[in-house]
């Protein structure tokens, strides 16, 4: 049975980028930008199940105009088309304001599936789907390590990771599946594929074709707002202890229940 | 809506998880502030004995939701028990530990009840009648300081940032929340496995982890014997992880667990930028290594520049005669 399967995008910096701070923002010149490593394994899930089963795989993004760049990278690793929700008067909310956004595309794509990653590497908000699975009165299972759909197609059962402890949920479709490090390996685009990519349809969707009430999203409609935003505070410079590992262990054993009294 | 905090504890099998009572700590100090009244509750099937530990807190209420249908878990009617709870106490802030549970249920009963939700925050704190939260981002390369535009607000907050309270005061009343539940879609059938280890590693005061140094799953035994004898939960880079040496529930870092500990020691560990988002905000540091220009030295407060095969056994006796 082929499945419509819709994932979730973001664009986020890559992890290894130096992240530079002015007037409270992030400098986003000259920053590498990447799909969040998360949601690319639900979008390797999403590309194997229409490999097994058939279907369609729909990309949907929302951030700003220079993120078509990182859409194509998923049209080229096999996505078949992409949303791309675009529009400055979306800009500046929060989760909630994005999952408002994304939850009133998902109502306009039919789908059976939408898969999406745990967290985003950027903020680590780690509650985006989980809000769109509520507004959308879906099923969702979180932090996902191994899925298959079930014979009758109408149900998948998940195996998931969190605090520790592994557990298998079954859940009907359609639902909302949130993946985790480990669901599988991420595939590398092809020359072909980059090439294909180009001719692959991207669709711009702004606040009106998605029928979004301006006071509901972006700056006007979060309840969150950023105030300062600051380099770590830098740590102490550290002792080297030298000697051998005999005399070494018994000082940083003396200095951790004398000098820094964790032990 | 009041201007009173409520904290909803998590348990597991042995009791209330400690990050439940370092929330009510956290919430008396914010009801110090907005001055209202600080209430726990509680969820799940057969809870009382977690709902009269947090009684005895200093918490001026406790509401418990305790439901056949919560017997398994499942998002849909853990949420909807939530949002129950959270209509009842009418609080202006919620808090929930940014544990996989809290993050994951604090962002569907948000969602149900159209509230701001700030997860995995390491501060909270009044000012000016507002709510301040801080935040690492970016893989702990940026601090975020954001602010609730409005009341009522969900807050996560990661373990270890601040002290647990004792339960041995005078019990508060226990006030039973009835809950209508909806037959869930999704539900945990089976659990495969529960952490192995004593010591929870989100919420360990010391954490030892070993990476690629230990050259394979045998080369975590004194990893393990370390932990073990300073009462420690264990850790892993992905490196380790990825080569299988060590269980996936074990990995630090930007894309395993979060930790805070009091004392932090990796051996074998180079300290790539996404192993430091896990770790960086523990308050002691310690790096075994043998490569002294290993980027782990720049923020340990202490490094030994040795073979972690001979360091690990010689700290280990050493801090046996410690006692
Ligand atoms: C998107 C993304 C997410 C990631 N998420 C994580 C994450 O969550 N957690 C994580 O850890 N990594 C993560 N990584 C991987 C990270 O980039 C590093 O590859 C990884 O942390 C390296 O692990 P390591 O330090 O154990 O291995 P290495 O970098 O290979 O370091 C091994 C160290 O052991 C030392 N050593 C070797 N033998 C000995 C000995 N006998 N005694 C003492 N020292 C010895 C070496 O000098 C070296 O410094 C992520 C990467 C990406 C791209
Ligand atoms: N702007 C966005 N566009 C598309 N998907 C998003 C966006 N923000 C978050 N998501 C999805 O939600 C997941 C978790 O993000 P977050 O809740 O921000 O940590 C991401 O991995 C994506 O799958």
């Amino acid at each position: 049975m082929p499945y419509n399967i819709v994932v979730l995008l973001k664009r986020v910096p890559d992890t290894e980028s130096k992240i530079t701070i002015r007037d409270n923002a992030v400098v986003t010149e000259g920053l590498n930008f990447v799909l969040d490593p998360y949601a690319e394994y639900g979008l390797e899930k999403a590309l194997q199940l229409v490999e097994q089963h058939g279907g369609k795989v729909t990309a949907v993004l929302f951030g700003p105009e220079d993120a078509k760049e990182t859409i194509r990278k998923a049209l080229a690793v096999g996505a078949d088309e992409a949303v791309h929700i675009v529009d400055p008067a979306l800009e500046g909310g929060d989760a909630g304001t994005t999952a408002h956004v994304l939850a009133a595309a998902l109502k306009k794509i039919p789908f059976d599936m939408v898969w999406a990653g745990k967290q985003a590497v950027d903020e680590d908000n780690a509650q985006v789907p989980l809000r769109v699975a509520e507004l959308l009165d879906l099923p969702h299972v979180n932090s996902i390590i191994e899925f298959e759909i079930s014979a009758d197609g109408k149900s998948a059962r998940c195996v998931r990771e969190v605090d520790g402890e592994r557990d298998v949920m079954v859940t009907t479709l359609p639902a909302i599946f949130t993946a985790q490090q480990g669901l599988g390996e991420i595939r590398y685009p092809s020359l072909k594929g980059i090439m294909g990519a180009k001719k692959k349809p991207i669709t711009d969707w702004n606040a009106a074709a998605l029928g979004l009430d301006p006071a509901t999203v972006g700056k006007a409609g979060a309840q969150i707002e950023m105030v300062a935003l600051m380099p770590p505070p830098a740590r102490p410079p550290g002792k080297i202890i030298p000697g051998d590992a005999e005399t070494a262990a018994k000082e940083l054993a003396r200095l951790l229940r004398e000098e820094a009294k964790v032990i | 809506m009041s201007n009173d905090i409520l904290i909803i504890a998590e348990g597991r099998a042995e009791g209330l998880r400690k990050v439940s009572l370092e929330l009510v700590n956290a919430a008396q100090q914010l009801s110090t502030a907005l001055g209202g009244q600080v209430f726990g509750a509680v969820v799940g099937k057969g809870v009382s004995a977690w709902a009269e530990t947090l009684a005895k807190t200093g918490v001026s209420k406790v509401f418990v939701a305790d439901d056949a249908g919560l017997e398994k878990f499942a998002p849909e009617s853990y949420a909807s028990a939530l949002a129950e709870i959270v209509r009842a106490a009418n609080p202006a802030v919620v808090l929930f530990g940014a544990s996989g549970w809290g993050k994951e249920l604090s962002a569907r009963a948000a969602a149900k009840l159209g509230w701001g939700l700030v997860t995995d925050c390491t501060e909270a704190k009044i000012e000016n009648g507002t709510l301040l939260l801080t935040r690492p981002i970016y893989a702990g390369k940026a601090i975020a300081q954001v602010r609730a535009k409005q009341f009522p607000v969900m807050v996560s907050l990661r373990p270890n940032i601040i002290p647990p309270v004792e339960a041995n005061h005078a019990p508060a009343p226990i006030e039973p929340v009835s809950v209508t539940l909806k037959e869930p879609r999704a539900q945990v059938v089976e659990t495969v496995s529960k952490p192995k280890s004593k010591v929870d590693l989100g919420e360990a005061s010391i954490v030892v982890s070993g990476g690629r140094g230990v050259k394979g799953p045998e080369g975590f035994v004194p990893v393990q014997e370390l932990a073990d004898t300073l009462g420690a939960a264990l850790g892993a880079s992905r490196a380790a992880v990825d080569a299988g040496w060590i269980d996936y529930t074990h990995q630090v870092g930007q894309t395993g667990k979060t930790v805070a500990p009091k004392l932090y020691i990796a051996a074998g560990i180079s300290g790539a930028i996404q192993h430091l988002a896990g770790m960086s905000s523990s308050q002691v540091i310690v790096a075994i290594n043998k490569d002294p220009d290993a980027p782990i030295f720049k923020i340990a407060d202490y490094g030994i520049v040795g073979d972690l095969f001979q360091v690990l056994p010689a700290l280990n006796e050493q801090v046996k005669k410690l006692g």
